[in-house]
């Protein structure tokens, strides 16, 4: 019996094209301002247009200021590619979500909008020009990152050339222990299956922790499923994808919801699905988690020593084999991204900082993934928590995730941060150091200065 | 297009598992609207930090071909990184294993990706560093690379390798034949007629 993905594979499948791949029509395609520009090039060098622009939908993230957005930015390559990107949108009559003055108010991280605004549903087909793009299988799409010749096929064509994927399920049980996110999950879940367990398979997740999960939580999960080698993560629809769905911007209305909600559940993995693998989780086993090395796999629960033969991350990193990560001086806290930029890690971290104030040598940062959660955010007040703690409330983007902006790690400082990539180098600093956690360890490193097991901090405030 | 049988060149043989496309390609350099130039940025801050790194070896400039260790190219998306190494001149990459993503976007930009064994790897690798000017040869039709007197046994998928054989590597053209196809498939999908 069929799985979620290969329902959806079966619909998308045009044909089988001569190079033995399927052609798979993309129901979904984003775009976003730093791979797309030469595939706009490509196309206009060939003379072929857009053949579905009204399927395409562009925003602009990784480049962006998060201290202000206003245009034109100071940095003149960024506002080169913006206005790149606003040129190719109007050209081709795509809707393009842009920061600045006269903008929509929409903009945001590209896999933070799409579910946000109702674009991401079940059962579609998502292809972006970027590898995060698995966080929209938290919806029950199957959904993955591309490069830019692939983003020029799909504006071409609305379709790619791909190869089929085996299927893993990874079923997660058992309730998590306070001080226990989905981040912790999903880093757990990389170092066990390492980060190319999964080339060759989309990620089912499911079990009783995963259907507890909200949707937010199900996007960190599937967010970080590329880390571990997976070009596509998603969990099943459920009541609480329609109740997430209803009434977004984008999301079917009226009659059609309804008809939309019977053809989202028929595509559920059927209950007695083949899998190619199985694989699973006790979730009450799982530590707020760290990682000490150099690749997202690279990571222990709190309270555990660093145990490794590899040599040039720990050395990269400062740190010896037998040492434990708590404890760790830290520099800079970021809290944000595609995997932890959602208005409840935000609450989340809000809740824990409330009343406590930042080390003094640390500097925090708060950026929300878009525009629509900074909003909502400050509606709640959280911006006056966080500033009134000492962190910086900034503008939507991807910011130090990647740190194309001016937010950067300087020389060999060390980041606590709640994106998804330690790679050397990745927060701007040749030398910069990046331990990944849960937004609200990174809260926690922030007021102790130095990196600390969150439950301490937590029974501080039951006791 | 042409199709592509065989590449020849010498070759340049780079250690280490996980050579994210960070570090193939830092994000500081993919802050423009072409690809042009970034073969200048190659594996930059590794080389920096290290300046016996294979890329700054004189006695490898000039390579064609690339032998690398366990997935290489994992990470972001970015084509910038398969973008740089082409221009760069690398026209074809051994290794262990290779990230999905990596691999399909250096395909569609002709640069054929093997994988072979661990132990073999290591020969090829160990015999490149011994006589850097061998010419390599990789066979895409029967998988085969050889430098010198060591032969290894390679492995394409046999739909990208028949792509590459018959010319048809770069899959645009394809994907817009027989557009019909496309738009019925389309208008068969619930979401696309809005329920
Ligand atoms: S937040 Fe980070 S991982 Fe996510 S899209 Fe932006 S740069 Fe990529």
């Amino acid at each position: 019996m069929p799985t979620l993905f290969e329902k959806v594979w079966n619909a998308h499948a045009v044909r089988t094209l001569p190079s033995g791949q399927t052609q798979l029509f993309v129901g979904l395609h984003l775009v976003h301002e730093v791979t797309s520009p030469q595939a706009f090039d490509m196309l206009r060098q060939h003379g072929w247009t857009v053949a579905y622009p009204q399927r395409t939908f562009a925003t602009v993230d990784h480049i962006v200021p998060t201290s202000s957005q206003k245009r034109p930015f100071i940095d003149l390559t960024a506002e080169e590619m913006t206005t790149a990107l606003e040129r190719n949108c109007r050209q081709y009559g795509i809707q393009l979500f842009a920061p600045g003055d006269d903008a929509t108010g929409q903009q945001g991280i590209v896999h933070v909008i799409g579910p946000e605004l109702g674009l991401t549903q079940p059962g579609m087909t998502i292809a972006c020009g970027d590898s995060h793009t698995s966080t929209h299988g938290a919806l029950g799409a199957i959904a993955f990152g591309i490069g830019t010749s692939q983003v020029r096929d799909v504006l071409a064509s609305q379709t790619l050339a791909m190869d089929p994927l085996k299927v893993r399920r990874i079923e997660v049980n058992g309730t998590l222990k306070p001080g226990v996110y989905a981040k912790d999950v999903i880093l757990t879940i990389i170092r066990r299956l390492g980060v190319n367990g999964g080339v060759g398979y989309a990620y089912e997740y499911g079990g009783s922790t995963i259907d507890n999960m909200s949707i937010d939580e199900r996007m960190t999960i599937c967010n970080m499923s590329i880390e571990g080698g997976a070009r596509v993560g998603y969990v099943n629809p459920d009541e609480k994808t329609f109740a997430f769905l209803k009434g977004r911007k984008y999301a079917p209305q009226g009659d059609a919801w309804d008809r939309a909600v019977a053809w989202w559940k028929s595509l559920a993995s059927d209950p007695d699905a083949t899998y190619d693998d199985h694989v699973v989780i006790n979730a009450e086993e799982i530590e707020p988690t760290v990682t000490w090395g150099i690749n997202p796999s690279q990571s222990v629960g709190v309270s555990e020593p660093i145990s490794t033969k590899d040599q040039e991350a720990l050395t990269y990193m400062g740190f010896t084999d037998g040492q434990k990560v708590a404890g760790t001086k830290i520099d800079v806290a970021f809290i944000g991204s595609c995997t932890n930029g959602r208005l409840s890690d935000l609450e989340e971290a809000a809740r824990f900082v409330k009343g406590r104030h930042v080390a003094p040598h640390v500097k925090a940062l708060v950026v929300p993934g878009s525009q629509e959660v900074r909003r909502q955010a400050e509606a709640k007040g959280l911006d006056k928590i966080f500033t009134a703690a000492g962190f910086e409330w900034r503008g939507a983007g991807c910011s130090m995730c990647l740190a194309m902006n001016p937010d950067k790690l300087v020389g060999n400082q060390i980041s606590a941060s709640s994106s998804n990539r330690n790679f050397k180098g990745r927060q701007g600093s040749p030398t910069g150091r990046t331990m990944l956690m849960s937004p609200v360890m990174v809260a926690a490193a922030a007021i102790a200065g130095e990196v600390t097991d969150v439950r301490l901090m937590l029974e501080e405030v039951t006791a | 297009m042409a199709p592509i049988t065989v590449v020849t060149g010498r070759a340049l043989p780079l250690r280490g598992n996980e050579l994210d496309t960070d570090r193939i390609m830092p994000a500081r350099f993919l802050k423009a609207v072409t690809f042009d130039g970034l073969e200048k940025h190659v594996f930059e801050d590794d080389r920096k930090d290290n300046p016996s790194h294979p890329f700054n070896n004189a006695a490898y400039q000039g390579a064609s071909l690339l032998v690398v260790n366990e997935n290489f190219g994992c990470g972001s998306s970015r084509e910038h990184a398969p973008q740089g190494l082409l221009r760069w001149g690398i026209k074809a990459i051994v290794g262990e294993s290779f990230s999905e993503i990596f691999r399909g976007n250096s395909s569609v930009l002709g640069v054929p990706c093997f994988t072979a064994a661990k132990a073999d790897i290591e020969k090829l690798q160990a015999h490149i560093e011994q006589h850097p000017d061998v010419v390599v040869t990789a066979d895409l039709s029967t998988g085969r690379i050889t430098a010198g007197d060591v032969t290894v046994q390679g492995a394409l998928p046999a739909g990208v390798r028949d792509a590459f054989l018959t010319d048809k590597w770069n899959p645009t053209a394809m994907l817009l034949a027989d557009y019909d196809d496309v738009k019925a498939t389309a208008a068969r999908l619930p979401y696309v007629a809005g329920f």
